[in-house]
């Protein structure tokens, strides 16, 4: 009998298609932020990573079980420190840009920009949905936070293709952030 | 006697040998490394093939007697 929590993959995939109906089901997504983070704070390790990823299912089941995987070993440079750590720092920066041009549009600064930025750079208009029934910086966000899950899931798609399934995992900046805590709590316990 | 060693300082914990052992013999360590319990670990190499930084390796190990 399979467990309530193993059929979140089905979360991840209605929530990434959600936003091209709606793009402020982006907001959502932020579930995927503050759960692993509060439940590593609170001592319970990578609990999020190991028993409630939606994506990191999501990523089993289609390269596992639906074989779209090449089953490769990724390449060592990967999971070593500075490129995990490098990768959540430029994610990071990338996160602090996007709350920053959110930030202009709350203030009257810029005006919404109806766009999903794919890779950093790639802009695509996204201007089906009405959004006019909330603050222009609440769809900003939306935008913003989306093109950062539509981004992470295409980077994970493109490693499970040729690598193993859950290759994401190993540079996931959630994961990284949520090993660390790990670190730095259990440091602390054993002093 | 085959059994699973995990490279601690790579491994990313993400628990993914964890759910395919058939023996339940790996846990992991407050959230930083995979661990095995050499007494339940059989050598399968499930593990093995599914962790997806390559950290895990089955390797002959002699039995103290």
């Amino acid at each position: 009998m399979k467990k309530w929590n193993e059929y979140l993959w089905i979360f991840s995939a209605i929530y990434m298609i959600s936003g091209f109906f709606n793009i402020l089901f982006a907001w959502i997504g932020l579930i995927c932020f503050v759960t692993p983070l509060f439940l590593s704070i609170i001592g319970k390790g990578k609990l999020y990573c190991n028993s409630y990823c939606g994506r990191g299912q999501l990523f089993e089941l289609l390269g596992g079980r639906l074989k779209l995987s090449s089953n490769r070993s990724i390449p060592a440079f990967i999971r070593s420190k500075w490129f995990r750590y490098g990768f959540l720092a430029f994610f990071m920066t990338m996160f602090s840009i996007m709350i920053f041009s959110t930030y202009l549009v709350y203030n009257g600064a810029n005006n919404l920009k109806e766009v999903v930025t794919l890779l950093w750079t790639i802009k695509l208009p996204w201007n089906w949905t009405n959004t006019s029934a909330v603050s222009p910086w609440i769809a900003q966000f939306a935008f913003g936070f989306y093109s950062v899950m539509l981004t992470s899931t295409i980077l994970g798609l493109i490693t499970m293709f040729f690598f193993k399934p859950r290759s994401w995992c190993v540079y996931c900046p959630m994961g990284t952030m949520t090993q660390g805590i790990s670190m730095l709590k259990y440091k602390r316990k054993v002093k | 006697m085959k059994k699973a060693i995990v490279d601690k300082t790579e491994c990313v914990a993400c628990g993914v040998c964890k759910k395919v052992c058939p023996r339940q013999a790996i846990t992991i360590f407050h959230g930083i490394y995979a661990d095995v319990n050499e007494d339940l670990c059989i050598g399968c190499k499930k593990c093995q093939k599914v962790c997806p930084a390559s950290v895990i390796q089955v390797v002959q190990k002699e039995v103290a007697s």
